[in-house]
């Protein structure tokens, strides 16, 4: 692994810049099921992210958009159904299972740790270590590096707002915490991001930074995903657009297939696809 | 990559842009008060330090004999078990826990070394090796109840204050061990040597010791940030991709080899082993610990804050001693402090918000 190197992959750091024709999914799902009791979160739900795309993941409240998202990245484990990245199968245990294959999330309600500054939620989990007998046997933090290299990424990200990344999380704003979330995701994010209601309770000005985020990593190559409740964020963003429904994948369209109207009628039911 | 840190856009020229917006505004009608209550959220060793101070400077007034050479090296012995203990419970403590089993675990410790060398003929370093042995597993089984059967840490240590209590009085038939049979490695730890004057044992250099190799640990380890992690936000930690419980289950383990070393250190204190020392030991190290500034809701707290705690309380109770007080008012004195100083971090706190 490559601890000097400015950018902050810990797997392979080989970002395909050519668009390939939308032959295999770059992240496909069959058939997930996941109840809680008697609940039933997902019915059976399929799911295709290909490369180069975002794909938008709307729905009611309760038709297990969040659900969906924690089966796909490891945060929880589902009950039946298939996980395909890159046309390998995989079974993700944990988040840091899903992460180890370049699947990187933000999930909704924010996972950072308010006590500790920025450099150390970019690096949470993964922190690198002072080289030699110091980082090896001693364990030894680099701190020094963790922070250069988060300072280097917050700049080629683009986000502006937080230039001192030693500074507690707890004393940021929400739009600036969602930054530091959001540009941890993109950070180490190789193969897919994932986002839920990544611009929820942020003024106009950051939800256009973070849209303009997702649209960078697409052009990059990096697919997402991107859960919303914010419908003009959706047609705006997204090239495809995943309408569950009751735990269950009601249609997928495109913003020029249909309209907001039309994509909010499947949504509640009203019409099909 | 060629990608240096210079910046991109150089910020135009004028005022830097606010870096914590809430809390830069609202520092910027800058009170001394409020000038005051920022330096003391950022640094959260410094009320109890100045606190200290302060006490040391009033008990010294109050009582010439406060200073006396052999005064303060009595006050650091009697500080060196309870400040061993404050380790062990600030790290359980920062995971949002609360650790009752602290005292019973370090004298159920100490009666295993004194009693496996006195009375079954075990060698020195093997008898310190099986105190060592039993810290770790106690320790252990409090992490795997807290962690596997995901009982809250208080009800956990609850019962194994009582099952450990219960289970030195049977091991020693409720006997105490004196000090002249037992091996003169196992109370060492009270041995002093002298620096500048004042007589300082070993055991006190041994808590030390451990106060610089955690505040280290704690500071410059991925195992330490993701302990505080765990305190600060459990779920978060856990979608980070934090093992939560393998950091749980470690940070009791540790716990218990802190005990441990506190149980050695505490032989050397009372030149005994005794079943029945360290009752109140629980909640004294709880008592340092809040002092000492570390949140009981997890994730917030330094480790030398809790020495400084420790300190604190010890001070007090000799200086109200030597001002001829009854043991009546340095309890009361105790309780007093905890709640000021619980009072003030809460309104250190609202820095932030």
């Amino acid at each position: 692994m490559d601890q000097k190197g400015t950018k902050l992959t810990t797997t392979d750091s080989s970002r395909p810049a050519s668009t390939l024709p939308y032959t295999q999914p770059v992240l496909k799902a069959t058939g997930l099921v996941k109840t809680y009791g008697k609940v039933v979160g997902l019915d059976g739900v399929d799911i295709e992210l290909y490369q180069g795309e975002v794909l938008a993941v709307i729905g009611d409240n309760g038709a297990g958009k969040s659900t969906l998202i924690k089966c796909l990245t490891g945060a929880e484990v589902p009950d039946g159904g298939e996980i395909w990245l890159n046309g390998r199968q995989m079974s993700f245990k944990r988040p840091q299972d899903a992460k180890q294959f370049g699947v990187e999330t933000v999930y909704q309600g924010l996972a950072v740790s308010p006590a500790l500054d920025i450099a150390s939620n970019l690096y949470l989990g993964r922190e690198l270590r002072k080289p030699g007998i110091l980082g090896s046997v001693f364990r030894v933090l680099d701190s020094k590096l963790m922070r250069k290299n988060a300072k280097a990424e917050l700049d080629r990200l683009g986000i502006s707002t937080l230039q001192d990344v030693t500074v507690a999380i707890e004393n940021l704003s929400g739009g600036q915490r969602q930054a530091v979330a959001v540009a941890r995701a993109a950070a180490f994010g190789s193969k897919v991001v994932v986002l839920d209601e990544p611009t929820a309770a942020l003024g106009v000005r950051e939800t256009n930074q973070v849209l303009d985020l997702i649209r960078r990593l697409r052009d990059e190559g990096i697919p997402v995903i991107l859960v919303s409740h914010n419908m003009p964020n959706v047609f705006d963003v997204a090239d495809r657009i995943h309408i569950q429904r009751l735990g269950k994948r009601a249609a997928t369209i495109t913003p020029k297939s249909h309209n907001m109207t039309e994509a909010v009628a499947i949504m509640t039911g009203a019409a099909s696809a | 990559m060629t990608t240096d840190t210079a910046q991109t856009n150089p910020p135009p020229a004028g005022p830097p842009p606010a870096q914590h917006d809430l809390a830069s505004e609202f520092l910027d009608r800058s009170t001394p008060i409020s000038r005051l209550r920022n330096l003391l959220h950022r640094y959260p060793a410094l009320s109890p330090a100045i606190v200290l101070v302060v006490a040391i400077v009033i008990f010294g007034i109050i009582s010439p004999r406060f200073f006396f050479v052999n005064n303060l090296s009595l006050i650091t012995q009697q500080v060196a078990v309870v400040g061993t203990l404050a380790i062990a419970q600030t790290l359980v403590i920062l995971t949002a826990g609360i650790d009752l089993s602290v005292g019973a675990i370090m004298v159920l410790a100490s009666m295993v070394m004194a009693q496996t060398a006195a009375r079954n003929g075990v060698p020195a370093p093997l008898a310190l090796l099986l105190g060592l042995i039993v810290g770790l597993a106690a320790g252990g089984l409090n992490g795997v109840l807290v962690t596997r059967l995901k009982l809250p840490p208080f009800i956990v240590t609850l019962g194994t204050l009582n099952i450990f209590l219960a289970i030195t009085l049977l091991h020693s038939n409720s006997a105490s061990v004196v000090g002249t049979d037992i091996p003169g490695l196992i109370t060492w730890t009270g041995t002093t040597f002298p620096v500048v004057g004042v007589g300082i044992t070993y055991g006190v250099v041994l808590m030390l010791v451990l106060y610089i190799v955690m505040a280290f640990v704690m500071g410059r380890t991925a195992w330490g940030r993701h302990v505080y992690a765990v305190g600060d936000d459990k779920e978060a930690a856990r979608l980070t991709g934090i093992r939560v419980n393998r950091v749980l289950l470690s940070v009791y383990v540790v716990a218990g080899a802190i005990l441990a070393v506190g149980a050695w250190i505490q032989i050397g204190r009372a030149d005994a082993a005794s079943p029945n020392a360290g009752t109140d030991l629980n909640l004294d190290s709880i008592t340092a610990v809040v002092i000492g500034g570390t949140s009981l809701f997890g994730g917030r707290g330094t480790l030398w804050g809790s020495l400084l705690g420790a300190l604190i309380v010890g001070v007090f109770r000799n200086g109200l001693a030597l001002a001829g007080l009854d043991v009546l008012y340095q309890t009361l004195a105790v309780g007093i402090l905890v709640i000021v100083a619980v009072s003030l971090d809460q309104w250190i706190r609202k820095v932030r918000n």
